[in-house]
């Protein structure tokens, strides 16, 4: 740690163990933390999936009462999309962004510590509704009213939990974006930050504009439950779909929250592995820019069934499918990036290369939903869950992997087993298929989604699916333990890392300094 | 030629698939949407594929020009690196060739969405309520309703006996429709949402309480249709299925007559008194269908979701206000209003039951003509 | 100790925001005990607020202080600016949501259940007709007659209005530094704001018991209270905290040239104020 200057004025301590943690200001501490966090919450998430694989292992009930599995339901999706995928995001953006950029620090520490100690109040809150009398949130990630407002006393922590969330989502994107706009290093134009940098600031842009709107719709219905509002109720002029027209208003934009980051991730690996420059750097940034502007105003394509007046139904249609265009460009820029590059295949790199490949099926099923028409039989069944695994799992999970691979040896200095990487790359990779592909004849077949049991015709194929998740879900153990070996020791890092790497994080020392530049670099 | 290169890829995943189980006997390892029985269904299925496979090129152009790279640009072959990095002419290209690819789904999808959505001039209207968990349907014109629950008996589901052909999609009383008719559906709920989905119709709409939706079909098969409901709606979501029977016209309206003619008969039974074993074995009847997902048979509910009826304080006080709230429900509470799913004999039956019942003795009898007063 | 960093200022450790997490927790996890009806809620909600208010205390306290003392550059400053702009950003969002849930129940729910969807009005709600305001067709909360825009809510849009026109005079005396008027102006545009609140508690309680308008009043009553309640509170926030800043003043806190924290607080002000004029023409006019 650098001793510059000092001011007497402050005296603050310097505590180390346990409370060096809870009080840092420093972005890579954070950074650490929030992406063990992120690590924990998807055990946890992981754990719940496979309760729900193991009742959905054969017809009839098994193991868990249906009110049980509709809360595994959603308790995980909520724990994997707030407390694994954003926090890892999160976590990656804490690390990365002043490394990218030429900055000592985040541009605003003390609130950055804040961020992120909000999250694990806010998820014991949520977990601890497990053990509360009428169980825990049974309604679905989407808390569809009126259905949620019948969740027993864990209701207003559900609201709450949420509402904590969203605090700690708005402060740290307000922290990405002020870092961004005023921490650059002299010559660090906007159209020369990495990818990473861009996407995340777009991210951050979506947070601050959908999480206070989903802090607005669950206040509603924790006032329609306890203060008689009603927002949600047809006999007092509200509408149930009204709180769906709220939700997905943010939903939508969450899911690209879940994705631009990953955009980004892979527009650093593939450029770097292919030894050639990324392909279409500014049409890369229009192109997020136009699905972040694109994602506020297709929400309604969640709910195309509940009745909406054809004229919503057609531009909703017409506006999710143009999504695809953007995206398209994304796509085809990293094929031309490989093209006629010198590509090698370490682990991120096998990452992105499955990101790509998987994350584009999830996409066009994602089209498919997308015709009105279509959905109408699509809506509610297993194809739309084997889509969002697709963006998810394979989009946005094996992205943040790709990352950490990619980066551990800078954070750490030391090189991670590459054997294991590429073992636990080829293994995640065929048992995530087994795991989702058959989702999609599942949903084609006719089976709703969030139910615990279901006709002895759909039986074959969920268990072939248990079978990949399982598989799927044991594979990560092997992530875990590669994880920890290379925090612990391994080959030393060299700086650059990768031959092919460019950018200021590999200008700095494997691991880094406390304070990552504490003079600014020049950037021509 | 493309669909049966992806069928054959896709036949040959199954097969390993049904290796895999050969424990399964029952299930079937559908692919595909099926292209149902009536024009809407004919319409997605033919959209869906249509999608699919311009996915499927764009995909294997996509992936294919990925895989050459990957196989001859890589360092290995001792390549090296091209350093372009930009081509605005390609970029114009692969912005505008997806664009009117889309354009040329949306024209077709469009023509669909307009039909889908043309429920006008309908031969028949049936009104659909979802409760928790049971659909309830009035025929408008014919005046005949009734309410249609899942029959698969409690042992099946909890793996005590084996599973029938038709597991968790059967029920008591399926819906009976005329086949080449246009069936409109008048879709709502009484408590949370609930969807209205047979695929085999191409339709799924959801059930909103306090708005209805509509959504129509027409059946050109004579044969019996299933499915369930697609929206998440509590405990028992997977447990409210949906059958719907298409008969012709002759069937139908003898089906429509005998309804009438059980109609009048429960009528005429609401008019007398019943004795208290008649009271208890219907009571008990409709226990079971109606309300004993979230009571319990033993009348225990779900503690800190659903009360127990078993000495409960309003099972064991007075009379009225027992039959008022079951009459009524308790709004706000997943406790609704039974008022207009049950009759009044039913009502009389279930509330005498719950009051002479497991313990619960408080001898009360509460006739039918004791539910017509307090309507 | 803390460092600066090309005199960018990096502070070193802080255990507020643990305090602000551990006492949000508590009062959050205090109101779901009470609206649950359990004992502990009360007195965990005042623990966690007082805990709140302590943490408040602490953080802003340490910031002044640094301020004060020359730890901010102009970087820092910049930082500030952003982030409280990206701040009302968020909060814009969420008034949103309750503006979204005005226009959805005006311009959809309730003329589709006063007959623009026959099917809807006549099936289910006996040909109710529709019109604005309502507390729907089941009547929800009982008869109540709505607020009229003329009375008081009209006198408080001159408060508001002329406390924005205060707090940019104050601004200007600050700029000049004549530190008497700025106090003078900042006091104004307090009172004001206080003015407007006591206005408010006047209009609630005068709907609550007088015209039967409450919270229960169907979605006229949903959205009337929540928007100009939620509105109230940030009221309420933005005068506590022109307050802190008219003291600070008084003790000579800030420059001409480096005041981030008034203008701060005076964004926020502005913000609140422009709400207003939003609630003003679409909750109380229209
Ligand atoms: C990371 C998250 C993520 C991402 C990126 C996406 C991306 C997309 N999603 Fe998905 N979606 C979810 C997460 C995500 N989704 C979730 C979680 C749900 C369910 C929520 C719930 O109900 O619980 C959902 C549900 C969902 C629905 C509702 C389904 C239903 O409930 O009935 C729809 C409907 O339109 C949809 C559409 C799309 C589209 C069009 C895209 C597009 O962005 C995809 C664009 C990409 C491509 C198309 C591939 C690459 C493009 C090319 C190679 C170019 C050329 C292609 C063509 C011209 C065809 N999604
Ligand atoms: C980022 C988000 C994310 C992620 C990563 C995942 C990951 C997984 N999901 Fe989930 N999922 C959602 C988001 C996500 N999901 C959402 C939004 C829904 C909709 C919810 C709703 O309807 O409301 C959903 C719903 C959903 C369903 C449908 C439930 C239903 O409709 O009833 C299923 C069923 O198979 C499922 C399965 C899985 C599995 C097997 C994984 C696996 O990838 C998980 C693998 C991880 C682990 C297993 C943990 C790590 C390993 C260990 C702890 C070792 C121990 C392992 C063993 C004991 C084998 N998910
Ligand atoms: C969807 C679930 C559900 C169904 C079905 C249901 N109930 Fe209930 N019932 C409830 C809930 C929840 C309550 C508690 C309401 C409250 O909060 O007071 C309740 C309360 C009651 C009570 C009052 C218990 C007490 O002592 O407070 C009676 C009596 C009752 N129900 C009878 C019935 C009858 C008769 C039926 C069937 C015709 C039925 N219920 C069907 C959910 C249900
Ligand atoms: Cu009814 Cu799901
Ligand atoms: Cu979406």
């Amino acid at each position: 740690m650098s001793t510059a200057t000092t001011h007497d004025a402050h005296n603050e301590e310097h505590p180390s163990g346990l409370m060096r943690w809870v009080t840092t200001t420093n972005h890579k501490d954070i950074g650490t933390l929030y992406l063990l966090f992120a690590l924990m919450m998807f055990i946890v998430g992981g754990a719940m999936a496979m309760i729900i694989r193991a009742e959905l292992f054969e017809p009839g009930l098994q193991f868990v009462e249906p009110q049980f599995f509709n809360s595994m339901t959603t308790m995980h999706a909520l724990v994997m999309i707030f407390g694994a995928v954003m926090p890892a995001f999160v976590g990656l953006a804490n690390w990365l962004i002043p490394m990218m950029i030429g900055a000592p620090d985040m541009a605003l520490p003390r609130m950055n510590n804040w961020s992120f100690w909000i999250l694990p109040f806010a998820f014991a809150i949520l977990l601890s509704t497990l053990f509360m009398e009428g169980g825990a949130p049974a309604g679905g990630w989407t808390m569809y009213p009126p259905l949620v407002l019948q969740t027993g006393n864990a209701f207003p922590f559900l609201i709450f939990s949420v509402h904590l969330m969203g605090i700690s989502s708005i402060m740290g994107a307000i922290n990405v974006i002020v870092t961004i706009v005023n921490m650059r290093a002299p010559g660090m134009t906007m159209m020369k930050m990495p990818l990473f940098v861009w996407t995340w600031l777009i991210t951050a842009y979506l947070l601050i504009a959908t999480m206070p709107v989903l802090a607005g719709a669950v206040t509603m219905l924790l006032t329609d439950r306890f203060f008689d509002t009603s927002f949600f109720n047809a006999a007092g002029g509200g509408d149930p779909v009204m709180f769906q027209h709220i939700f997905w208003f943010f939903g939508h934009p969450e899911v690209y929250i879940l994705i631009l980051p990953a955009f980004g991730i892979v527009s650093q690996i593939v450029p770097t592995f292919a030894r050639k420059p990324l392909f279409g750097y500014s049409s890369m940034v229009y192109a997020t820019a136009s699905i972040a502007f694109l994602s506020f105003i297709v929400w309604a394509h969640h709910m195309f069934t509940v009745g909406m007046p054809l004229t919503g139904e057609l531009f909703f249609m017409y506006a999710t499918m143009l999504i695809a265009v953007p995206t398209g460009v994304k796509v085809f820029n990293w094929v031309s990036t490989m093209w006629r590059g010198a590509m090698t295949f370490e682990t991120p790199m096998l990452f992105a290369l499955g990101f790509v490949v998987m994350f584009t099926i999830g996409g066009f099923s994602g089209l498919m939903l997308a015709m009105a028409p279509v959905d109408f039989q699509y809506h509610d069944t297993y194809f739309v869950v084997a889509h969002f695994h697709y963006v998810l799992v394979t989009g946005a999970v094996f992205a943040i992997m790709g990352a950490s691979y990619y980066w551990m040896p800078k954070w750490t200095g030391h090189m991670y087993d590459e054997r294991l990487g590429k073992l636990h790359f080829w293994l995640s990779t065929i048992s995530v298929n087994v795991l989702f592909f058959p989702q999609h004849f599942l949903g084609l077949a006719g089976m709703p989604r969030r139910i615990p049991d279901y006709s002895v015709q759909f039986a074959g194929f969920n268990e072939i699916s248990s079978i990949g998740g399982f598989a799927f879900g044991l594979t990560q153990l092997l992530y875990v333990y590669i994880v920890f070996k290379t925090i612990k020791g391994g080959a030393k890092a060299t700086d650059q890392v990768w031959e092919g790497a460019h950018g200021l994080e590999w200008t700095l020392p494997s691991p880094p300094p406390y304070h990552s530049f504490s003079t600014a670099p020049e950037v021509k | 030629m493309l669909v049966s290169k992806t069928k054959r890829a896709l036949t040959a995943i199954a097969g390993v698939a049904l290796v895999l189980s050969a424990t399964s006997a029952a299930a079937d390892y559908a692919l595909n949407l099926t292209p149902g029985v009536t024009p809407i269904s004919h319409e997605a299925h033919t959209l869906h594929m249509l999608i699919m496979e311009v996915c499927a090129v764009i995909g294997l152009i996509v992936f294919g020009a990925m895989f050459i790279s990957i196989i001859k640009h890589r360092k290995s072959r001792g390549v090296k690196p091209a350093q372009f990095h930009e081509s605005t002419a390609v970029e114009i290209v692969w912005t505008i060739v997806p664009f009117l690819i889309l354009v040329g789904m949306a024209i077709p999808a469009t023509k669909a969405l307009v039909a889908m959505e043309d429920t006008s001039d309908a031969d028949l209207s049936i009104k659909v309520t979802g409760y928790q968990w049971r659909w309830g349907y009035d025929y408008v014109d014919d005046g005949v309703s009734f309410i249609s629950t899942l029959a698969t008996p409690k042992e099946e589901i909890y793996n005590q006996q084996p599973k029938g052909e038709n597991y968790l999609l059967e029920v008591d009383h399926p819906l009976v429709v005329p086949v080449n008719k246009k069936v409109r559906l008048l879709i709502t709920s009484n408590d949370v949402i609930h969807a209205w989905w047979v695929p085999k119709l191409g339709m799924k709409k959801d059930a909103i309480p306090g708005y209805i939706n509509q959504m129509w079909f027409k059946i050109e098969k004579e044969g019996t249709y299933r499915g369930q409901c697609a929206e998440l709606c509590g405990k028992d979501h997977g447990f409210m299925p949906i059958v719907v029977v298409a008969k012709n016209e002759a069937d139908y309206q003898q089906w429509v007559a005998d309804q009438k003619g059980v109609a009048t008969a429960d009528k005429e039974a609401a008019q007398r008194d019943w004795s208290k074993a008649e009271l208890m074995a219907r009571g008990e009847k409709v226990f079971t269908g109606t309300c004993a997902a979230c009571h319990q048979a033993s009348g225990e509910g779900i503690p800190g979701t659903f009360p127990a009826l078993k000495g409960g304080a309003i099972a064991t006080g007075p009379k009225a206000d027992h039959l008022a709230l079951v009459m009524h429900g308790k709004p706000g509470t997943a406790m609704a209003s039974f008022a207009g799913q049950l009759s009044d004999t039913d009502l009389a039956a279930v509330v005498t039951y719950e009051r002479n019942s497991w313990g619960n003795d408080t001898g009360d009898l509460v006739q039918p003509s004791e539910v017509k007063a307090a309507r | 100790m803390s460092e600066a960093h090309g005199g960018y200022y990096v502070p070193h450790g802080t255990h507020w925001p643990i305090v602000g997490s551990i006492g949000l927790t508590t009062l959050l996890v205090g109101l779901a005990n009470f609206l649950n009806g359990s004992s502990v809620g009360t007195t965990m909600m005042v623990v966690g607020l007082g805990i709140v208010f302590f943490m408040m205390f602490g953080w802003f306290g340490q910031v002044i202080r640094e301020s004060e003392s020359g730890t901010y550059n102009d970087q820092v400053d910049k930082s500030f600016r952003w982030g409280m702009g990206w701040f009302i950003f968020s909060e814009v969002m969420f008034f949103a949501a309750f503006f979204g849930a005005l226009f959805y129940a005006r311009i959809f729910s309730v003329p589709w259940l006063g007959g623009a969807d026959v099917e809807t009005n006549e099936l289910l709600w006996n040909g109710w007709e529709a019109m604005w305001p309502t507390n729907g067709p089941g009547d929800v909360g009982g008869e109540f007659e709505s607020m009229a825009a003329w009375g008081i809510p009209a006198i408080n849009t001159l408060l508001l209005l002329s406390s924005g026109v205060t707090v940019t005079f104050a601004h200007w005396a600050l700029k000049k530094n004549s530190r008497g008027p700025l106090v003078m102006w900042l006091l104004a545009t307090v009172v004001l704001g206080f003015s407007f609140l006591a206005l408010q508690i006047f209009e609630y309680t005068h709907a609550y018991h007088e015209m039967n308008l409450t919270l229960g009043s169907g979605i006229y009553g949903s959205t009337f209270f929540m928007l100009t309640g939620f509105h109230g509170f940030h009221v309420t926030i933005g005068a506590i905290m022109l307050t802190v800043i008219m003291l600070r003043c008084a003790k000579g806190h800030f420059t001409p040239d480096h005041h981030f924290g008034f203008e701060g607080v005076a964004w926020y002000w502005h913000f609140v104020d422009v709400v207003w004029l939003g609630l003003f023409i679409f909750v109380y006019i229209l």
